[in-house]
């Protein structure tokens, strides 16, 4: 098989920008699951955001009014799932549903008259001579605006989340909202804070690909990104640093997958059986770290498995399959609930309170 | 200020006036809506409620009211078990494509041999495949305590790639120069899923549907395992001491859940889609949630909003071909009712009183 | 059965009713598979279908149901159709195929037209384009205004009709350039703008300076003007937004002429089932303006190779040519059958990679 053609510079590059709506969508929902509150609405504020974004950005010429808009259309949404969720009570669960239906019908009524209409550019922002740089110019000096506040927002998650009061205050709200209630925090108010910043997040990302990634409108056109991001924040285990390693994750594997097809890659089928040894390698070598005891059960189970792992690859050594695009397809999906299961390890779990409806009178 | 007092018992009156008075909203909110389209907001509401009813072709719509509702409720059933008792499952829409391709996988491979036995083959096989969906999610729940919501829902996405290399590959009819798509099941008697009585819509489906409300009802009216799923909902803890096996729940209720959907997947492709094909899916497994939820996941409940809401999208059809509204308008007034729908809810187990302080 | 029955007599009896007013008014439907605004494949039946209402005016009234999901939904949406009185409907998607000939069954009296299937009944014709005659010219195009001699391809589905563009436009690139070499990335989807324009930056990024795409959206041409240098061409709608660079031509769906012809057709009682494939000849197929960005020889040339597909002068597919496997495809000078090419399930020789199976 033949790789040459594929650049890992360019690649990461690549995978940056595909992974932007991905993360600042995550990034937000983050915030509303750490407040404890599930909002699966996450599709329709991307695609109202998108929707708000483009119309704006057209309208007035300034990709960053667009941006501006978006995430107030994204915010807007979300008060009405707030409204819903925080003040009449509603089943979470079902509101975000519903309200991903509303979003895409309200979006494709917006956007009827921006068929065919194309944005003011978002340009990358000009860093000089860093952009020259060998390696680093490509990956982190040759992006637009929104690549930046969204790493940038990371960081800023991170530290909220961490270190300061108004973070603890949030945190605290989500662990147990009954004993954050007792200590007379506004539970309420710091949920519907953060839904509408969460909103406004999903927004942006949405805008991100209507402005930016693809550049354009048109109905549904986020396309299952908003689950995806629902999908990060659990892969992170609600962990700042660890969305940002999930959406280039899964940017990488879309952005892989469509690489490898167009260099006409070709799968070693002995891989599969190198991974098997090493997922066992991988189990056995983090129970001993642990300290933990194997069963002998366990012990026979690992060895088999090892070993026909090792088997299958002498077996099959030098054999190549064309890649399966449905296969490659469903990769994202399938890796994510390897790491789901993995993290399942960790002790870091979901906020106390996700998901759960609040009355202060309970 | 208006405040919100939890009632100690849910009102009954309210119970039942919340959902019509619900719809009166959304009738309200939505002929706005119309209105501002340049629609006569009358004329559409009445296109969505009152003709499919009623309406000059209501012979051929209330049949096509029951094709339409029977999956909703069906999934919405199983679902509605496992939410009582806190396990999410998501990914319903998964295990209604997998049901559907192991059921028409199973019809297909005795192609074109005509024997009694195939449909009800079709039948267990369909079931079989969601139930194995499901358990993906169960075993991982249960061996590792992995979010079932996550996995559920990937696994959607996971079996929409499976659906499309099954139209693609495997399934593929090959007397359809090349295109995607299997076979037409409607056209192969033995495995077709046609009406019980002509003219009625009723098919396999519709009467299973029926048979899971009964069943469901039921179960958790009388059953032992109806109260434990209860009991696990509300107080988990509890439930525990009580010795409740939560583990062996888990797989009970996505177990069900799973079947039911694949049923609901099988019963579709061999009945009203009639082949695999790659768009074979339309989001009934995503609905059914929201039907879950507007009937309380209570299964009388369930059968109701499964009507109410197969009533909106034929009626909003039949507006969309008769009145030229964009498809979008459509969603949103669904969109609205949801909304509305989940809104009054909050009378039925809370007191609207005005008061001085503010409330948290 | 009787529900055929009850609905036929409806049907008859809404006929007899609307014959009355069918003197001034004859009522056209149309069944969409995408939302009218998608740019590409609805939206060229969408113009088709305004054409309709702006060439008979008062004489006809058209109506429209969009995103319908195939299957289950597609039926009933064609059945409320004729229901309602439609004296003549198109169903514009592949997967409407035994949908529109279930519900054709029960109104004898309604004509159907499917578009792009291969099953017809006394009142159900079928319609489609042969796009390959405009792949056949963007090859051309293609193989003379590479430098890096890679061309990248994004494919939706294998299915017979994306290979026949496959192969018509490699071999009219080797032609003119024997070093070409194809890219082909599979996105399975017909329309998804993220993914597509992913799939056309991967592309660029692995050295291809023309995109050829067999997907509905915008969204390669944009990825296309970022990356500068690269060409690309309209598909099934004109584009002509992103004109003269990177799309330099197109190829366009004009089912006017055809909704006018079959429409009139109705009017006059002239309707009969019959099986259209059409190309460039009769305009069912265009090639947007082709921009000065190619070089005028090269766009003399590929006016010219238009012109004489449009007169039947040249097929697309003539031999010599062989299968990837190396085995005989056509001889010297023999031209493809069109069975053949409605069944295409195999690559021409030169091209690389397998069709996804």
């Amino acid at each position: 098989m033949d790789l040459s053609s594929i650049d890992p510079v360019v690649l990461m590059a690549s995978v940056i920008v595909a992974s932007t709506p991905i993360l600042l969508a995550a990034l937000g929902e983050l915030v509303v699951e750490r407040a404890g509150v599930l909002n699966l609405g996450v599709e329709g504020m991307m695609i109202t955001g998108a929707i708000c974004g483009f119309a704006i950005a057209v309208n007035t010429g300034s990709p960053l009014l667009g941006f501006a808009a978006a995430a107030a259309g994204g915010a807007a949404l979300s008060l009405l799932f707030a409204l819903l969720t925080q003040f009449a009570l509603a089943n979470q669960v079902a509101s975000g549903l519903a309200l991903t239906l509303f979003g895409l019908g309200l979006s494709a009524l917006l956007g009827q008259g921006y068929v065919g209409v194309k944005p003011p550019p978002t340009a990358a922002l000009d860093f000089g001579p860093l952009t020259d740089l060998p390696v680093l110019g490509r990956v982190l000096f040759s992006h637009d605006l929104m690549v930046y506040v969204a790493l940038g927002l990371v960081a800023a998650v991170w530290g909220f989340l961490r270190f300061s009061r108004a973070g603890l205050i949030l945190r605290a709200v989500g662990e147990s909202h009954d004993a954050a209630h007792a200590l007379g925090y506004k539970v309420v108010r710091v949920r519907v804070l953060a839904i509408v910043f969460g909103g406004a997040c999903a927004g942006l990302g949405g805008a991100y690909i209507s402005l930016a990634r693809v550049p354009q409108w048109t109905e549904g056109m986020t396309a299952g990104a908003g689950w995806i991001a629902l999908a990060l924040v659990v892969f992170a285990s609600w962990k700042a640093g660890r969305v940002l390693l999930g959406a280039w994750l899964f940017g990488g594997v879309s952005v892989l997958q469509l690489n490898l097809q167009a260099a006409g890659a070709q799968f070693p089928v002995a891989s599969l059986g190198w991974i098997t040894l090493a997922a066992c390698a991988a189990y056995l070598g983090y129970v001993l770290w642990q300290r933990q005891e194997i069963s002998g059960r366990t012990r026979v189970i690992l060895g088999v498995t090892a070993f026909a792992g090792a088997a299958f690859s002498y077996w099959r050594q030098g054999v190549y399959v064309p890649f399966q695009v449905e296969y490659l397809s469903m990769s994202p999906y399938l890796i994510t609930i390897v790491v789901l299961v993995i993290m399942s390890f960790d002790k870091s779990r979901a906020p106390g309170s996700l998901g759960r409806i609040f009355h202060a009178s309970q | 200020m208006l405040r919100l007092e939890h009632r100690p018992q849910p009102s009954a009156r309210w119970t039942w006036l919340a959902p019509p008075l619900a719809v009166l909203i959304t009738m309200i909110a939505g002929g706005a809506l119309f209105a501002a389209l340049g629609k006569n907001p009358v004329d559409t509401i009445r296109t969505i409620f009152w003709d499919p009813l009623f309406g000059e072709f209501a012979f051929y719509y209330r049949p096509q009211l029951l094709v339409k509702a029977a999956p909703l409720i069906l999934i919405a059933i199983g679902l509605s078990l496992g939410f009582r008792a806190g396990i999410w499952n998501i990914g319903a829409e998964g295990q209604y494509i997998v049901g559907a391709i192991t059921g028409a996988g199973a019809g297909l491979a005795f192609y074109p041999l005509d024997a009694w036995f195939i449909f009800p083959l079709m039948i267990l096989a369909g079931a079989l495949g969601g139930f194995l969906w499901a358990m993906i999610p169960a075993v991982l729940r249960a061996r590792f305590g992995t979010n079932e919501i996550l996995v559920s829902l990937m696994l959607v996405y996971v079996a929409e790639q499976l659906l499309a290399k099954m139209a693609l590959g495997l399934l593929r009819n090959p007397e359809g120069r090349g295109f995607p798509g299997s076979r037409n099941l409607q056209q192969y008697a033995p495995a077709h899923n046609a009406e019980i009585i002509a003219n009625t819509g009723i098919h396999w489906g519709v009467l299973a549907a029926f048979i899971a409300v009964i069943f469901a009802y039921i179960l958790l009216a009388r059953h032992v395992l109806g109260y434990q799923i209860k009991l696990t909902g509300q107080a988990p803890r509890a439930a525990r001491f009580a010795g409740v096996n939560t583990e062996r729940l888990v797989f009970i209720c996505l177990g069900l859940s799973g079947a039911l959907a694949g049923l609901a997947g099988m019963f579709e492709v061999a009945g009203p889609a009639g082949q695999i094909s790659i768009e074979f899916n339309v989001g009934y497994g995503f609905t059914a949630i929201i039907v879950a939820f507007l009937g309380r996941l209570h299964p009388l409940g369930i059968q109701l909003a499964g009507l109410l809401m197969a009533l909106t999208y034929i009626g909003g059809e039949a507006a969309e071909s008769s009145l030229q509204l964009p498809a979008a308008a459509i969603q949103v007034f669904q969109g609205m009712l949801l909304f509305f729908l989940l809104a009054v809810d909050v009378l039925s187990n809370f007191r609207l009183r005005l008061s001085r302080t503010e409330a948290a | 059965m009787s529900v055929p029955r009850i609905l036929t007599s409806a049907a008859l009896a809404l006929g007899l009713a609307s014959a009355a007013v069918a003197q001034e008014k004859t009522k056209v439907g149309f069944i969409y598979v995408g939302p009218v605004g998608d740019g590409g494949w609805t939206y060229e039946h969408d113009q088709g279908r305004l054409a309709v209402e702006e060439h008979f005016g008062d004489a006809v009234e058209t109506v429209y149901q969009e995103s319908v999901p195939e299957g289950t939904d597609a039926e009933r949406a064609i059945t409320q159709m004729a229901l309602q009185g439609a004296d003549l409907i198109f169903t514009t998607s592949f997967g409407f195929m035994d949908p529109t000939l279930n519900v054709a069954g029960k109104f004898p009296d309604v004509k159907f037209e499917h578009a792009t299937g291969y099953k017809t009944a006394p009142n159900v014709s079928t319609y489609s384009a042969r796009f390959y005659e405009g792949r056949a010219i963007q090859g051309h195009i293609a193989g003379k205004m590479t430098k890096s001699n890679v061309i990248g391809y994004i494919a939706s589905y294998p299915i017979p009709e994306v290979i026949r563009g496959i192969n018509a436009a490699y071999i009219h690139a080797r032609k003119v350039n024997p070093d070409i070499e194809f890219k082909i990335i599979w996105v399975y989807t017909w329309f998804d703008p993220a993914k597509e324009a992913d799939a056309a930056t991967a592309l660029i990024e692995q050295g291809a300076d023309v995109i050829l795409q067999h997907t509905d959206s915008t969204a390669p041409q944009s990825a296309a003007e970022k990356a500068e240098g690269v060409i690309t061409f309209g598909q099934a709608s004109d584009m002509a937004e992103y004109a003269p660079l990177p799309r330099v031509s197109s190829i366009i769906d004009n089912w006017a002429p055809y909704y006018i012809d079959r429409t009139q057709a109705v009017i006059d009682g002239n309707w009969e089932s019959r099986q259209t494939w059409d190309g460039i000849g009769p305009g069912m197929v265009e090639i947007g303006e082709i921009t000065d960005a190619v070089p005028a020889d090269v766009k003399a040339e590929a006016l010219a190779m238009k012109e004489a597909i449009a007169a039947g002068d040249y097929h697309p597919f003539t031999g010599p040519l062989k299968k990837q496997d190396g085995s005989d495809w056509l001889a010297e000078g023999e031209t493809a059958d069109d069975g053949t090419l409605l069944g295409m399930n195999f690559y021409v020789e030169g091209l690389t990679g397998e069709i996804p199976q």
